[in-house]
């Protein structure tokens, strides 16, 4: 990947990102924080990289497995609590 | 493969997207949920389907040390799933502040792997490649403690005071330009390996002295920046790596926490620069008037009697009322008053509660229908018309003296015009000023009563006396 392109794709992301938050409502803000979360652990496929390769040194197993660990918590725990969360917001004049 | 590598992750890209954009709303959030989980399914499956291979070619062949993967992801799952139906809700700032540890540790981890991993096998990272790997760890090893440490207030195990010592802003901008120094001279030099130690522990400290010196009061500010170094400590993997999926994902994780805290800031009126750089715990140094004024207090009778003949009666919740665990009973009272045709909102101040919007999700856990919950913007022009305003558990978000006392170490904060109500309860322990020390002249006001005691056994006392009454 080249530089260039690469800030191109940020720039644009960073665009998208801040239009589509700032129409979150305030009310969602808590699941709105986990569930972004969540998705930066997307570092997990740098994760998988690094120790999948053939040429992993010891090091790089070791750190390598500590992060996959650490972000698959994430993973897991972001979302499911987002769920969690999200459904408890009962509709309007719902009776639960 | 490598192409369809590719396309996999343009549609992950989408779907993050997509789960944001859903989760604008309480109807389709649920949607947005299980479609950011999709994303990064196929992420995964992406990645690992179209592996790269060393003398080019991609397929699920490359991947070696399947057990290490396959280990920490089993590991991962077994932890993460107890963590996600265990935490009560109010402990979810908590949660939050961990998982930016944990995320920014990964991010910090596979950083200094490839650093060195490049350097066993005597490569050379691009210089711009490199840079992006300095940034991604020196933001993953601060913002790992810094979310420790975060968390650790939030939890109360280290004090919620801010710890303050002399020139800590100079000392704090020394260690930072030492690290700096440090990082271009890793740039330039990328074969002097023992440095990166040094470096990867100053960004440790770093991230602690970052946090001391802000006060608990703070830390919905301080949670969403940490979500936004933590994205972006993954943007820069992404750059490291040469992936635009990580690019995408992380600038969406930073745009959010930017525009978090950007939201907190106005709501503490705060100046956005000043938090950036940790610099934010001087405002609450204490200013308690340790003055003896009369007030008027009363009992639950009295307040049943005045809730129950009220026409419409406005609830302030502050983070109180969670540690009360009153939510509950806060229904109850909601649902008794609705019966008897009383008008009642919730106003939510931008920081009530822990993080941003977690007084919302406490309310809607207590079956607190959501569109009862209205923002500061929204309904503070409601009080001036509302009968009973009945504030439990807030209190520096009701002080008047945010608008009109210059001296007030508040002044400038947007408040919620609690006083214009004509009648004001406060459901509080006793007068001791909140936690930021600071007096509150709403409690001395003619039109004010205070209930004194725990606002969980005060609502279970009001409510007690409300049924009594049906069909007096």
């Amino acid at each position: 990947m080249n530089l260039e392109l690469g800030l191109f794709v940020f720039m644009l992301a960073t665009f998208v990102g801040l239009e589509i938050i700032r129409k979150v409502s305030p009310l969602l803000h808590t699941p709105l924080m986990s569930l972004t979360n969540a998705i930066s652990a997307i570092s997990v496929v740098g994760a998988i990289l690094i120790t999948g390769a053939s040429d992993a040194t010891p090091l790089t197993k070791v750190l390598g497995f500590i992060a996959i660990t650490a972000v698959v918590t994430n993973i897991v725990s972001g979302f499911l609590i987002t769920d969690r969360m999200v459904k408890m917001f009962k509709k309007p004049g719902a009776k639960k | 493969m490598a192409q369809l590598v590719q396309y996999i992750y343009i549609v992950s890209a989408a779907l993050f997207i997509l789960s944001l954009k859903w989760l604008n709303h309480p109807a389709s959030s649920r949607r947005g949920v299980w479609s950011g989980a999709l994303g990064m399914l196929l992420a995964v499956i992406g990645t690992i389907v179209g592996f790269p291979g060393l003398l080019g070619g991609a397929g699920i062949g490359n991947v070696h040390n399947w057990g290490w993967i396959v280990a920490a992801m089993a590991i991962g799952t077994v932890v993460g799933v107890p963590i996600a139906y265990i935490m009560p809700m109010t402990a979810v700032p908590q949660r939050t502040a961990l998982s930016h540890a944990c995320g920014a540790l990964a991010a910090a981890l596979v950083g200094t792997a490839e650093f060195y991993q490049t350097n066993a096998l005597h490569e050379t990272l691009p210089t711009f490649q490199l840079v992006a790997l300095i940034i991604e760890t020196l933001l993953g090893y601060l913002t790992f403690t810094g979310s420790l440490m975060a968390m650790g207030k939030l939890q109360e195990v280290l004090p919620q005071r801010p710890i303050t010592y002399r020139n800590q802003n100079a000392v704090n901008f020394v260690l930072f330009v030492i690290a700096a120094g440090l990082a271009v001279r890793i740039v330039l030099v990328p074969t002097d390996t023992f440095l990166f130690p040094i470096f990867a522990g100053l960004a440790l400290l770093f991230g602690v002295l970052l946090i001391i010196p802000i006060g608990g009061a703070d830390m919905p500010t301080v949670i969403a920046i940490l979500n936004a170094y933590a994205g972006l400590s993954a943007c820069a993997m992404g750059f490291a790596l040469g992936n635009n999926l990580l690019v995408v994902a992380g600038a969406l994780d930073g745009s959010s926490g930017l525009i978090l805290s950007i939201i907190m800031c106005k709501a503490m009126n705060r100046s956005f620069t000043n938090v950036l750089f940790g610099a934010f715990g001087q405002m609450q140094t204490s200013h308690a008037q340790a003055q003896q004024r009369p007030y008027r207090s009363a009992s639950a009778e009295e307040a049943a009697a005045i809730l129950e003949s009220a026409g419409s009666v406005i609830v302030v919740p502050g983070y109180g009322l969670a540690v009360a665990q009153a939510q509950h009973k806060i229904r109850e009272l909601f649902d008794n008053l609705m019966r008897r045709g009383v008008d009642v909102k919730f106003a939510i101040h931008p920081v009530a509660g822990r993080m941003p919007g977690h007084m919302n999700v406490l309310l809607a856990e207590a079956d607190i229908p959501y569109d009862r919950l209205y923002e500061m913007d929204d309904i503070n022009g409601d009080f001036p018309q509302c009968d009973v305003a009945l504030v439990i558990g807030a209190n520096d978000v009701t002080n008047p003296s945010a608008r009109t006392d210059k001296t007030s170490p508040i002044f400038g904060m947007p408040i919620l015009d609690v006083d214009k109500a004509h009648t004001v309860m406060v459901i509080k322990r006793s007068m001791n000023p909140g936690f930021a020390g600071i007096d509150n002249p709403l409690y001395y006001m003619d039109k004010t009563l205070m209930l004194f005691g725990d606002a969980k056994a005060f609502v279970t006392e009001i409510l007690k006396e409300l049924p009594a009454r049906v069909g007096a």
